[in-house]
């Protein structure tokens, strides 16, 4: 955990509300796993108050890359930032996707919702390196939101896409397709996911169904990201117990089995 | 270079900051970001005797210069913190102080009871003060005489300073600062947090789940500035300030009001270590005044 207070950005690439700053920052850059995130300081004055959380998104040697969609104040603020400024970051933070033991020939299914995305192109990569067959699938609202459809097919991961108003790819939700293939022919032997909750609720039910493990990447409105204020709470289950344990601290990855959905818990 | 030490009368603190209760964890969270020996001290998160749930999510909510939390003061627990935490703030030159809540005026007694026997702790604050666990934000610190009573009952068997912490919520903030000066308190440290609505327009719900919570944060730093103002002028012992502190200026702003220290809250999470720029801050000022001594402004507002 460093805080790098000018780590400046050395590439931007924009689409739409999507945007992907390249930072150099070696400390944090060299340490980071994939499904951490950094906290990142969009303003120096009082307003954003509280930094802002971004997966990392890729990391190659001294540089870190964010990929994010501007979807309010702080988003907007850094989506204007340009090649050269410094921004005050934080990281790398959280406990990330589980890359322990052999994963050499894992039928890894990967998959992101809109700007959930972001943290799964680290995670594709490394788990690549280790010997899994990765599967992304890609979902969105509609084709705007497929915008790293290319930066995946380039890398050799051609991603499986949806959209929900069927403008590109498969018409429906990313879950929809990935329970189709799975009905097919495809017999994944571990589901990882970030996106939205319903889509994360349906991932992890999905998996259940198919008995296997899913891990969840959780969001939340964080005070920190470093486990100090408590704010970023979400219901989990360990050791038989439910109890509201920090995303920042002890996630945002957790396993599906784990994560208590609202409705669930009593 | 200005002395920035301050004597609180019970404890003399290497500098007058310290990191506020809620805002600054166990401390430990912070050693990634700073040698805690640097600080003036640090408070911990309040604790109950018991373990608690604390709120349902969201507990956070942001607004204008400021933040809105209903964390519930999750917590571990007496028992715990005695175990897990506490043997690792041994040896500190920070002042270590613990923040003691209770449901009950009892409850208050039994926390201070448990840790009496145990080493490492520079003081207690009573934490009569958060609005977010009560229906509608109630707390002891709004009425002078519960005040009154519970910082005599824990007086009585503290073998520890006292600080009681007040809320801005009271009617008269004043009056419950001379009951607790009365009962026997050491020090006062304020303000806690402002109670405060969020409300979401599109869904027409409250945007945090507990529906009140309290704000804090450079929002609230003229209202606290007034209340350490208006108390340091009626009590006699020490006045730890705070609210929306972020800088060295901000810092000395509550000193000249008449605070003896300050606390420094939501800052921490902006930046893990705002409190040392603070500190570093107040010296810069120290010297452009040519101040030698830190305790030379306290309460030297010039009207
Ligand atoms: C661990 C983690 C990793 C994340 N990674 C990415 C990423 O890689 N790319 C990306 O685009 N976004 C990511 N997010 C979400 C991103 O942090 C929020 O979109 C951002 O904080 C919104 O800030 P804002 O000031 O633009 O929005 P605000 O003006 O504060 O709010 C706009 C809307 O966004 C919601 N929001 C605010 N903060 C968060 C938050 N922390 N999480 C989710 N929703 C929020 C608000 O409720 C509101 O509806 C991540 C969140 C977490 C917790
Ligand atoms: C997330 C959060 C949690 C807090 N928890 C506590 C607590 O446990 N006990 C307490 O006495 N005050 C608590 N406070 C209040 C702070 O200690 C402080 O009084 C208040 O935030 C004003 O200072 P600030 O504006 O510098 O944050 C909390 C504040 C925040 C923001
Ligand atoms: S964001 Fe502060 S504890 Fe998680």
């Amino acid at each position: 955990m460093h805080k790098d207070p000018s780590a400046s950005i050395t590439h931007k690439e924009s689409w739409g509300t999507y945007h992907m700053l390249t930072l150099n920052t070696p400390e944090i850059a060299t340490l980071a796993a994939p499904g951490q995130f950094i906290m990142v300081r969009t303003s120096l004055l009082h307003q954003p108050l509280l930094r802002r959380p971004f997966s990392i998104h890729a990391v190659s040697g001294t540089e870190l890359i964010i990929f994010f969609q501007s979807v309010g104040v702080g988003t907007r603020l850094l989506s204007l930032t340009n090649r050269g400024q410094a921004l005050d970051i934080l990281g790398p933070l959280g406990r990330g996707f589980d890359l322990s033991g052999d994963l050499k020939g894992l039928q890894a299914a990967l998959v992101g919702g809109g700007r959930g995305i972001a943290p799964l192109f680290f995670l594709a990569n490394e788990l690549r390196k280790m010997g899994a067959d990765v599967r992304i699938f890609y979902g969105g609202n509609s084709e705007e939101d497929l915008v790293l459809r290319e930066r995946f097919a380039s890398a050799g991961f051609a991603p499986d896409c949806s959209t929900e108003d069927g403008s590109y790819g498969y018409h429906g939700l990313v879950t929809d397709l990935v329970i189709k293939d799975t009905r097919e022919a495809y017999a994944p032997d571990r589901l990882y996911a970030c996106g939205p909750d319903g889509m994360l609720q349906a991932v992890g039910e999905l998996a259940h169904g198919l008995s296997i493990p899913a891990e969840l990447s959780l969001e939340s409105i964080m005070g920190c990201g470093f486990g100090a204020c408590w704010g970023c709470v979400h219901k989990i289950r360990k050791d038989g117990e439910e109890a509201w344990r920090k995303i920042c601290e002890e996630g945002p990855v957790f396993l599906a089995e784990d994560v208590v959905w609202r409705g669930e818990d009593r | 270079m200005t002395d920035l030490s301050v004597d609180l009368g019970f404890c003399v603190l290497k500098n007058p900051v310290i990191a506020a209760s809620g805002t600054f964890g166990y401390g430990l969270e912070f050693q990634p970001f700073l040698d805690l020996n640097l600080l003036g001290g640090f408070v911990v998160k309040g604790l109950y005797y018991d373990p608690r749930p604390g709120n349902p999510p969201p507990r956070l909510f942001e607004t204008a210069g400021g933040l809105i939390n209903a964390i519930g003061l999750q917590g571990i627990g007496v028992e715990r913190f005695a175990e897990e935490v506490l043997p690792k703030l041994q040896g500190l030159e920070a002042a270590v102080i613990i923040n003691v809540c209770g449901d009950h005026e009892e409850e208050y007694a039994m926390v201070v009871d448990h840790l009496n026997g145990l080493e490492g702790i520079t003081a207690y604050e009573l934490n009569i003060s958060c609005p977010n666990v009560k229906q509608g934000g109630r707390c002891p610190a709004m009425d002078p005489d519960a005040t009154f009573r519970i910082v005599k009952e824990v007086k009585k068997i503290s073998r520890r300073p006292l600080i009681t912490k007040l809320t801005p919520n009271a009617v008269d903030i004043t009056g419950v600062a001379v009951s607790a000066q009365e009962a026997g308190s050491d020090a006062l440290s304020l303000v806690n947090t402002f109670l405060a609505l969020a409300v979401d327009a599109e869904s027409r719900r409250p945007a945090l789940a507990n529906v009140l919570g309290g704000l804090s944060g450079p929002a609230i730093k003229p209202l606290a500035l007034r209340m350490v103002y208006q108390v340091a002028a009626r009590v006699s012992i020490p006045v730890i300030g705070m609210g929306g502190i972020t800088s060295g200026t901000d810092a000395a702003e509550f000193l000249i009001a008449g605070a003896s220290a300050v606390q420094v809250g939501t800052a921490n999470f902006v930046d893990p270590q705002a409190t040392l720029n603070i500190i570093s801050e107040l010296e810069d000022y120290g010297r452009r005044h040519n101040i030698e001594k830190i305790t030379e402004l306290i309460g030297t507002l010039k009207i």
